[in-house]
């Protein structure tokens, strides 16, 4: 049956490589657009997880209340429970970073030019922090936005290129496109307030080689409500200004280190953070690691009642993002299978029409209904079948010469260009989901002039002219 | 014993809005290992009864009965079964699959009856030799002539050895010289085998070579005659 289904083809070559061509188009579009976003997805992913990690342990209800809380919101013994996990059998093998971070609002001044900005603040411990960002999974061909604070340097921090920007400080940050406004009425005051605002940040200054009041370079003064509700003042040295892709987040983006966060905010025996960022070797374990957590959370650390958030939550953007390109998607591939589906039904029902003298001697012979059908849905999965298998290597080619081509863009969430890459190679599920769309598409198209052909009076077949 | 009974058989056909008579009341025995020929002029109703005998069509009266069995009672698909085992079929214009070899086209009526495969070669290949085309066997129809591709056709219809073979104007699209090797080749065919031929035709050669004429004529059926006297 096959083979005759295939000779059929052959014999009509001219009509059977035009319906191929069309699947092999629509095979390259939806595949070529799917690679891309699978480009996306995975470079959304490794911005994502290396920022926060796969995985964040926080106290209960911290996600939805606890920015405005740090305090009340805050892990207390946070080393234990990192020791806890380090260790935990079951997640061990499965991770690759556990480090502290502590968030909280604070305002960053630049008294000297009396200008100060409502800022999030991002206490971490750098080593911990710049293996997070340095994960790759996914082998992508970017190179990792990593942390420029010196560990050693406690006071060192960064900030986005939107607060250097309001705080005016460009210059000393040597920053490109980075406008400096007029002087506004503020100004006026800025003697005063660096006074006051110096002298309550020198009783809190860390020993440090690098922040002083007599160093050049751009400094700032981080205010915060410590515990109980009275402010505190830490002095920074600003060390680079970095964009994070969005401008919302470039206006308030703050990293200091912890333990210069953590004096800031509970004094020098502070000893908190407001979550544990929690990264594995692979994304593919974060089900099995989050059910470890949770396992954990119910029965060793009852107590303090804590919660687990995967990345996706705690950045809604990564959802938002994927499920456009994830519709986009979806609509291609629906409007392609439709091309397909009208495609390989025209050519089968000029098979039909034209074979039907043959349709006739073959139910004359004692072939049944059921095999005439078979005969033609046959050829449209045949059809199917190479138009998938060409499609899927033509899709290979081109994405291979596209990946060596060197183009690069701006994806939504970066701060740098990214190689365009059609990643296609490797990913056997999608290829394989798409060709079977394609193979049960263009057998589905087969199946009505197929079920035409069984139905014919054999008769009528045997006279048609 | 009679291989086929034909009983009453009527068939009317719709031509646009127009009824067509086609056959009526037509009874009929059909005698094993005999060559029978049915004859009369164009729209006597030649092919339609023919046809009715193949069961390829259903009569709106009367029935068939070939070795025993009442086609009428078989669903569509037990119909199909026994044409594919007991029915050969030769048509006018040879209709062999072209995408298929000459071997392949006489192998197909086996394949159907799921004849094994070293079996299929065997017989198959007898079949070619007898109608001298073994030498032949690879060439697709488009490379053989109409007397060739007919004979390849004869050997599709004995291949699986039917009780029945029948043959629709078999030698009307061959020169009458080809024609009467056609009809030399069946006749020998037809006695090696002791299979029934019942054959459409008013061919004065395929006539002459029957053993039983049957004259149809507006859908009727004539008396018998003389077969000179038809010839």
């Amino acid at each position: 049956m096959i083979a005759l289904a295939l000779r059929n083809l052959w014999r009509n070559q001219r009509r059977s490589a035009t319906t191929l061509l069309a699947m092999m188009i629509g095979m390259l579009s939806i595949l070529l657009f799917g690679g891309y976003s699978r480009t996306v997805y995975y470079g959304l992913e490794t911005d994502f997880v290396g920022r926060s990690g796969h995985l964040q342990l926080q106290r209960k209800d911290y996600f939805w209340f606890g920015s405005g809380d740090p305090q009340g919101y805050s892990l207390q013994n946070y080393t234990e429970l990192v020791t806890e996990i380090q260790q935990d059998p079951v997640l061990a093998p499965l991770l690759r970073v556990v480090t502290p971070v502590l968030q909280f609002g604070g305002i960053a001044g630049n008294f000297d030019a009396g200008l100060s900005k409502l800022v999030i603040v991002q206490g971490v411990d750098v080593e911990g922090q710049i293996r997070l960002r340095q994960w790759n999974d996914y082998q992508l061909a970017i190179t990792p936005e990593l942390l420029s604070i010196d560990p050693a340097a406690p006071d060192q921090a960064e900030i986005g290129i939107g607060v250097a920007r309001m705080l005016q400080l460009c210059t000393q940050l040597a920053l490109k496109d980075c406008p400096q406004a007029e002087a506004g009425s503020a100004a006026t005051d800025a003697g005063t307030l660096s006074a006051d605002i110096s002298a309550l940040a020198a009783m809190t200054a860390p020993q440090s080689t690098t922040a002083s009041r007599d160093q050049t370079g751009a400094r700032l003064e981080l205010l915060a409500a410590s515990t109980g509700g009275a402010p505190n003042v830490s002095r920074l040295q600003i060390n680079r200004a970095v964009t994070t892709g969005a401008k919302e987040l470039d206006e308030v983006y703050l990293a200091m280190q912890l333990k210069q966060a953590q004096t800031l905010l509970y004094g020098e025996a502070g000893q908190r953070v407001t979550a544990l960022q929690i990264q594995l070797q692979h994304s593919a374990d974060l089900e099995l690691a989050r059910a470890r957590l949770q396992h954990l959370i119910d029965s060793r650390w009852q107590q303090q009642t804590l919660e687990v958030h995967d990345f996706q939550t705690l950045n809604p953007a990564f959802g938002q993002i994927t499920g456009m390109f994830s519709a986009i998607f979806g609509f291609i591939t629906i409007l392609i299978s439709a091309i397909v589906l009208f495609t390989v039904g025209n050519t089968m029902s000029m098979a039909v029409l034209e074979r039907t003298v043959e349709i006739g001697t073959l139910r004359t012979l004692g072939l049944r209904r059921s095999g005439i059908r078979r005969l033609f849905v046959s050829e449209g999965l045949l059809l199917g079948l190479t138009g998938a298998v060409l499609g899927t290597l033509l899709a290979l080619l081109l994405a291979s010469l596209i990946n060596q081509a060197g183009f690069a863009w701006l994806p939504p969430g970066s701060s740098n260009p990214v190689p365009i890459t059609i990643r296609l190679w490797g990913e056997h599920q999608m290829l394989l989901s798409i060709s079977l769309t394609v193979v049960l598409v263009a057998t589905l198209s087969a199946w009505w002039p197929a079920r035409r052909a069984a139905q014919q009076d054999v008769v009528d077949a045997l006279r048609y002219v | 014993m009679s291989l086929a009974q034909l009983q009453h058989l009527s068939k009317t056909y719709a031509l646009g809005q127009l009824r067509v008579q086609a056959l009526t009341d037509v009874s009929l025995q059909l005698q094993p290992a005999c060559f029978t020929v049915l004859s009369g002029p164009s729209g006597s109703g030649k092919t339609t009864l023919l046809n009715l005998i193949a069961g390829i069509d259903r009569p709106d009266q009367g029935n068939v009965c070939i070795a025993g069995q009442s086609l009428q009672q078989l669903s569509d698909n037990a119909l199909t079964d026994f044409r594919a085992r007991h029915i050969g079929y030769i048509f006018q214009n040879f209709n062999l699959l072209p995408v298929l070899s000459a071997f392949e086209n006489v192998e197909y009526p086996l394949r159907l009856n799921q004849t094994p495969a070293a079996q299929r070669r065997k017989k198959v290949m007898a079949l070619l030799d007898a109608v001298g085309l073994a030498d032949k066997s690879n060439h697709r129809p488009n490379q053989l002539s109409g007397g060739q591709r007919q004979r390849v056709a004869i050997a599709r219809a004995l291949v699986h050895q039917p009780l029945l073979v029948l043959a629709d104007e078999p030698t009307a699209n061959l020169d009458s010289q080809t024609g009467a090797q056609i009809i030399l080749l069946m006749r020998e065919l037809q006695r090696q085998q002791k299979t029934a031929f019942v054959f459409s035709s008013h061919d004065p050669q395929v006539i002459a070579s029957a053993d039983h004429l049957v004259l149809l004529k507006d859908g009727h059926l004539q008396s018998p005659q003389p077969l000179q006297e038809a010839v």
